[in-house]
């Protein structure tokens, strides 16, 4: 047991040092959160259901770094670890494979609350962003969204042969989702008819609940989400369990 | 050496989609010895090797070390080995002291670090992340984590590939020094000329059967090759070779440009050629033997060069 966490606290250190890992969960979002927040300010607005345009970016923002997470830091990062045999040099040691994979799931899904803490501070601190909701539900809400998203990292990793394939699929998947699915750009923004196709994605159903949530939504209001949300962590179990490769 | 058994392979294959990787492999390794595995890449060094650390998994065949099954009592015997893997790598940014504190945390007894990390002349270096090591350091950094549990068996493959000679003959040097320490080295190599200054046994592998196995000197000997004495003489016609043909053991005497070649056999040749030469009073130089060695085992094993 002692070794999980040693190898968790040494990825977290490594995460740190890793700049463009670090930049894209801790402080992107941040900028993000400041660029927007000096335009449109925290002002309750019709266009938003009678909140302000922070109080919709924080969970939005929230969701992005869960897709970062799961779809670029964790493809790249498994793929990599294969690809360099790091993972097989792990195996030869008296490690399970499972204690292996927890420690870099446990790794990512820290990084990925630190990086939503970093955004709730600064949103309450300069922009006194609003939460109508239940912290224990969103806290599970978020934890579901990350492990479907982190899953779905473990499967590109399956599926592509080197690390520089998985990095591109993952990019080539991460980026329009980014910006279809509401994560970045408000969900209301967006043309009616882009609407109803960007209403399939993964990503959307994660903001769609992130933010339902935060304004004090029931999970009753938000089945489908969840439902979604849920299947695709299981199928995508059920994939990368066939899929992982050690080597 | 102890008479102890210690690695126990009988029969081993391990087939691939495209190859048979080990067919048939039989071996006894004992306790305290060095002992090596040589033969060209994709002879199926690393299969077996890899088989025996319980990292793969055999197609047919039984093996076991310490008395038990690598995959399947692989957790129990985990803890007792020692494994360097070829061309692995650790992540780029963590650094060498972090590497031996999380290989350290993996087992339930553990040598002290900083006593390692001085042993392999790693202590100046530890906190430089693993990228920026050189060749030299990551393999040493590799051993170190191979031996933080102090394990009875050391697997080593292809330990000095990628190594300048200097860092070779230390890593040499290392591994003679951890056996020292009474521990088992098993290693794989495609130098010959390792093999033959490391291992206290050697076996051979062509294709994934071992084509011979015994001491290093017992198999030159075995092939029974020619030594080969090359000299000058100062004026060279003062000088026939062909009165070299008497000494006892001398097969024949050839002439390159300013000097002469001497093929023969037999321990007493040298000392013969060299006594014949004094005595006439030429005046010979540049004097060197080269003795048969695992090369030429190979390649009158095989009728093949060693070289990929």
């Amino acid at each position: 047991m002692r070794g999980v966490w040693k190898l968790t606290l040494v990825e977290i250190k490594l995460f740190l040092r890793e700049p463009m890992a670090a930049f894209f969960t801790l402080v992107f979002p941040l900028m993000m959160l400041f660029l927007f927040g000096s335009i449109y300010g925290n002002k309750p607005v019709a266009f938003f259901g009678g909140i302000g345009y922070v109080d919709t970016a924080v969970p939005a923002f929230t969701a992005m770094i869960i897709a970062t997470s799961g779809l670029l830091s964790l493809t790249i990062q498994v793929a990599t670890y294969r690809e360099k045999r790091i993972l097989r040099r792990l195996r030869a040691t008296p490690l399970r494979p499972q204690a292996i994979l927890s420690a870099q799931v446990m790794t990512i899904f820290l990084m990925t609350v630190l990086g939503m803490i970093l955004l709730l501070v600064a949103g309450k601190w300069i922009y006194g962003v609003r939460f109508s909701g239940n912290a224990v539900s969103v806290f599970i809400a978020f934890t579901l969204c990350s492990l479907s998203f982190f899953v779905l990292g473990f499967v590109l990793a399956g599926l592509l042969p080197t690390a520089r394939t998985a990095q591109v699929a993952a990019m080539v998947i991460f980026y329009p989702m980014l910006f279809l699915s509401g994560a970045a750009i408000p969900l209301e923004v967006l043309p009616e008819t882009l609407r109803n196709y960007t209403q399939f994605l993964p990503l959307t159903h994660v903001v769609t609940l992130l933010r339902g949530l935060w304004i004090g939504d029931g999970w009753g209001d938000h089945l489908t989400e969840v439902i979604f949300l849920t299947a695709m962590l299981i199928v995508g179990l059920v994939v990368s369990a066939k899929t992982f490769r050690w080597e | 050496m102890a008479d102890c058994i210690i690695i126990e392979v009988k029969h081993l294959r391990k087939v691939y989609p495209a190859v048979v990787a080990v067919d048939g492999i039989s071996l006894d390794i004992f306790e305290g010895e060095i002992f090596g595995i040589v033969g060209p890449n994709g002879a199926g060094k690393t299969t077996l090797i890899e088989c025996i650390e319980g990292l793969r998994k055999p197609g047919s065949g039984f093996i076991r070390v310490k008395g038990k099954d690598p995959v399947k009592d692989g957790y129990a015997l985990k803890p007792h080995l020692g494994i360097q893997l070829q061309e692995s790598a650790l992540q780029d940014r963590i650094k060498v002291w972090e590497a031996v504190d999380l290989y350290a945390s993996f087992y339930t007894h553990s040598l002290d670090q900083k006593i390692l990390l001085e042993q392999l002349g790693l202590a100046e270096h530890r906190d430089r992340p693993f990228a920026r090591l050189s060749g030299g350091q990551k393999q040493r950094l590799f051993i170190a984590l191979a031996l933080i549990n102090e394990p009875d068996i050391v697997f080593l493959d292809e330990l000095t590939t990628g190594l300048d000679p200097q860092a070779r003959h230390a890593t040499w040097d290392l591994v003679r020094e951890i056996r020292s320490q009474g521990k088992t080295i098993f290693l794989t190599t495609h130098f010959m000329e390792e093999a033959e200054r490391l291992c206290d046994r050697v076996a051979i592998i062509d294709h994934g059967r071992i084509a011979a196995l015994d001491t290093p000197e017992n198999l030159i000997k075995s092939i029974d090759a020619e030594n080969r004495i090359t000299f000058t003489v100062g004026i060279k016609e003062n000088f026939q070779p062909e009165s070299l043909s008497g000494i006892n053991g001398v097969n024949r005497v050839e002439t390159r440009g300013e000097g002469f070649i001497v093929y023969g056999r037999g321990d007493e040749l040298i000392k013969e050629l060299v006594g014949f030469l004094t005595e006439t009073g030429i005046g010979f130089s540049n004097l060197n033997v080269q003795k048969p060695n695992l090369e030429d085992v190979f390649l009158s094993l095989t009728g093949r060069e060693m070289r990929d």
